[in-house]
């Protein structure tokens, strides 16, 4: 048992934190809450630089060669400061199912791509029936002569505007679980994007597949098989995401404990008040807790073992934990935190997609129940 | 980072599982499901004391002892086993009061004498200590004590009532924080002294019965009590600070999750071999999710836990961790207890003495006994001040 990160962990870290400080400050999120790419080239090409969409693959693809861990590392610091390049999705959902999932030929082909930017890929889940089960996909892929013929609907596909490969998962079978996963270039023909208006002011969109034809050689994974895909990927995103929740409720304790430091009323700061310190308290309760059970889960992904209730009892903590403390920053902020121009909501309108994405708390109890034997 | 333990330390939990095995009686189910220290009968503590002797023998009371006091110097890992695999198996015969916190204080604050006079019996488990802090009227600001005790000869002479001292009917010992001068700032008045004897004359230990019906705490009254110089500790005056040298001596409190885990274990084994309606409880989807909220918290509680024994391997000394670590802990026994009463429905009621209980009525104890822990060591309220002020720098009210 040792809970501290290695020195290549701590200088990871240490760089990540003041990389991010200086390079995404609040003026950078709000802005890019506008734009029409959803980020900032200048900044993405700079993050490409430091390496560190490389960080968990091996270094004959041009990456780190460190693991899941480190990348986890990475994330929280970017989810501290609500960074809105695609590092999460270039990395989870592009690189990760190509790396586990993919034959020698692609990950030669495609790794080296993601890794140095050139290409971004993300992948297609969800479906108009939300819940993620195997039932709920309801795409096509037939065979062809030449490979596949996909059509169907896709929904909430992060940044899938700004992807040049699309990893779509798709029926080819009759058999609830009998789905495959594609890559499916974002020009090909039939393709449709439509973006969708988010809370977060993220970038999410509906793609719309008609008749889309794609080589047989582009199936990701062996037929059939794109359900272990799914749930390992998701797993992978629920430790991802809540690595992110995890920055960003440090953040949020912070500065409220500033706010609750410096906010004078009736004469002394506010900070100075029982229901204050039982607030502040409270959080920093939270956050203290909330640590553990995700690196716990991380770790055991990095290294291949079962960490199916780890997962789960961290993101259905996590998810709960992280609304809580961005409501009770909103407690002490009273007024100002629901302001548009104030740094409260900014990450209270986060934490609730954050909550909803690859699981909620009551999808991964449900889930930590059966692993329980209920 | 790694989330699991070494070899050596999977092989010294499973010799202390073997011990205990081989040493609790088949079906061991502690007292109210819990350890037997505290509100032990007399035939539960005795055994309590005979399990201590065997705890002593293996060197496991001392491990967390610096090798020249006859210690091991263990590491904090290994520390957490023990204490979880004690706490799992409900096991008594750990001692609080002399092992974790007089004998490092006296091993910092006490004169060579006083730690040749009294370590060793320690570390024997042959004396049992009480802790005379609180007062009628000095709970939370423990540093208003008025208990006096007045220089006369050779001697202090004590007056005073300390409250809620725990097994003080059992102890033979006590230490003991008294005013010694009521002149000075309250902080700077204070003096910790070693009472030898618990039936020194002047002495009287009133039993106070908790709500359910059990007897660990106790009101001691003091009058003309008569103790020599020489078990003064540390300076006279400066006791508050050798006082507090004592708290930084705290469990990691991964008794918190082991106790709750064990208890849900038996729940959930409780819930699915039992029906209700005609079906299964665990079938019962309002029971499920609290018991997969539960299971998750536990795991969070012991998460605050190992990180705490894990700041203390580094040479750092927690904290606010402590704080929160308790805070969150001691809400969570009263959640599982909570969660008891619900699993167990009208027979939530029934207690050890009825015989139409169920899970020997240990939930119904295990309930009334969750009241305290959210109360006892520093209330929720005190803990939430230490992490606000001394945690996260607050101003102070």
């Amino acid at each position: 048992m040792d809970l501290s990160l290695d020195e290549t962990q701590q200088m990871l870290k240490n760089t990540a934190k003041d990389f991010f400080a200086t390079e995404c400050p609040e003026t950078h999120v709000r802005e890019m809450e506008n734009d029409k790419d959803g980020y900032n080239k200048q900044l993405w090409e700079k993050i490409v630089n430091q390496g560190w969409l490389g960080v968990p693959f091996a270094e004959k693809y041009g990456g780190f060669g460190l693991t899941f861990l480190e990348f986890c590392i990475l994330l929280e610091e970017a989810g501290r400061v609500l960074l809105p390049e695609p590092l999460f999705h270039a990395v989870l959902l592009g690189g990760m199912p190509i790396n586990i999932f993919g034959n020698e030929k692609q990950k030669d082909e495609l790794l080296p791509k993601i890794i140095s930017g050139e290409s971004i890929a993300t992948l297609a889940f969800h479906e108009e029936d939300d819940s993620i089960l195997p039932s709920s996909i309801q795409c096509q892929a037939s065979m062809s002569t030449n490979g596949y013929t996909i059509s169907g609907t896709k929904m909430f596909v992060p940044f899938a505007n700004i992807s040049d490969m699309i990893i779509t998962i798709a029926r080819t079978g009759d058999k609830d679980t009998d789905l495959s996963a594609f890559i499916i270039p974002s020009t090909a023909e039939g393709i449709s994007i439509s973006e969708l208006s988010t809370i977060s002011s993220d970038k999410q969109s509906v793609i719309n597949l008609d008749n889309v034809q794609i080589p047989a050689t582009n199936i990701l994974g062996q037929k059939n098989k794109g359900w272990e895909l799914v749930e390992q990927i998701f797993s992978f995103g629920a430790i991802g995401k809540s690595c992110e929740m995890l920055g960003a409720s440090e953040k949020v304790l912070e500065g409220t404990v500033e706010y609750a430091k410096t906010r004078t009323q009736f004469g002394r700061p506010i900070g100075t008040f029982g229901e204050i310190q039982r607030h502040c308290s409270e959080m920093a309760t939270i956050v203290e807790g909330t640590r553990f059970v995700i690196y716990e889960a991380a770790w055991k992904l990095a290294q291949n073992k079962n960490a199916k209730k780890e997962v789960s009892m961290a993101k259905s903590w996590t998810s709960d934990s992280h609304k809580k403390v961005c409501a009770i920053s909103h407690q002490v902020h009273g007024g100002i935190g629901f302001t548009k121009e104030h740094w409260v909501q900014l990450y209270s309108r986060r934490a609730k997609a954050a909550e909803i994405a690859f699981g909620d708390g009551n999808y991964h109890r449900e889930k930590l129940s059966k692993l329980l034997g209920f | 980072m790694r989330f699991a333990f070494t070899e050596e330390e999977d092989n010294f939990r499973d010799e202390v599982r073997k011990f205990l095995k081989s040493e609790l009686p088949n079906n061991w189910d502690g007292v109210a499901g819990n350890n037997l220290e505290e509100g032990a009968s007399d035939k539960e503590w005795d055994f309590a004391l005979e399990m201590r002797k065997k705890l002593a023998d293996k060197g496991w009371l001392t491990m967390a002892w610096p090798n020249e006091y006859g210690g091991q110097n263990a590491s904090m890992m290994k520390q957490v086993i023990f204490a979880e695999e004690m706490t799992l198996a409900r096991a008594p015969g750990r001692d609080g009061f002399g092992i974790r916190m007089l004998a490092p204080t006296l091993m910092i604050h006490g004169t060579e004498a006083q730690k040749t006079q009294y370590l060793p019996d320690i570390a024997k488990g042959n004396v049992q200590w009480c802790q005379g802090y609180s007062e009628p009227e000095s709970g939370s600001d423990l540093a208003s004590l008025q208990t006096r005790a007045v220089e006369d000869g050779d001697d202090f002479v004590i007056n005073g009532t300390k409250v809620w001292t725990s097994s003080a009917h059992r102890a033979d010992k006590m230490f003991i924080l008294v005013r010694t001068n009521p002149e000075a700032p309250k902080h700077r008045g204070i003096s910790f002294l070693l009472i030898d004897d618990m039936k020194s004359e002047g002495i009287k230990v009133n039993p106070i019965i908790d709500m359910a019906g059990r007897h660990n705490f106790n009101m001691v009254t003091f009058d003309n009590v008569r103790v020599p110089q020489k078990n003064l500790v540390g300076e006279l005056n400066r006791g508050w600070y050798v006082g507090a040298t004592l708290l930084d001596f705290e469990r990691s409190g991964v008794e918190y999750s082991s106790r709750c885990m064990a208890l849900l274990t038996e729940l959930i084994e409780f819930a699915k071999t039992n029906k209700r309606g005609g079906k299964y409880i665990s079938e019962d989807p309002n029971i499920t999710k609290e018991i997969t909220e539960i299971y998750t918290e536990i795991n969070v509680s012991r998460g605050m836990s190992y990180k705490i024994a894990d700041m203390q391997s580094n040479g750092e000394v927690p904290n606010k961790e402590s704080s929160m670590s308790k805070l969150f802990g001691t809400v969570l026994e009263q959640k599982v207890a909570d969660l008891g009463m619900q699993i167990l429905g009208m027979y939530g009621q029934l207690g050890p003495e009825s015989k139409h209980n169920k899970l020997k009525g240990k939930i119904e104890q295990e309930f009334l006994s969750s009241v305290s822990a959210t109360i006892a060591a520093g209330t929720s309220e005190i803990q939430r001040g230490i992490i606000a002020t001394r945690g996260l720098g607050l101003p102070k009210p």
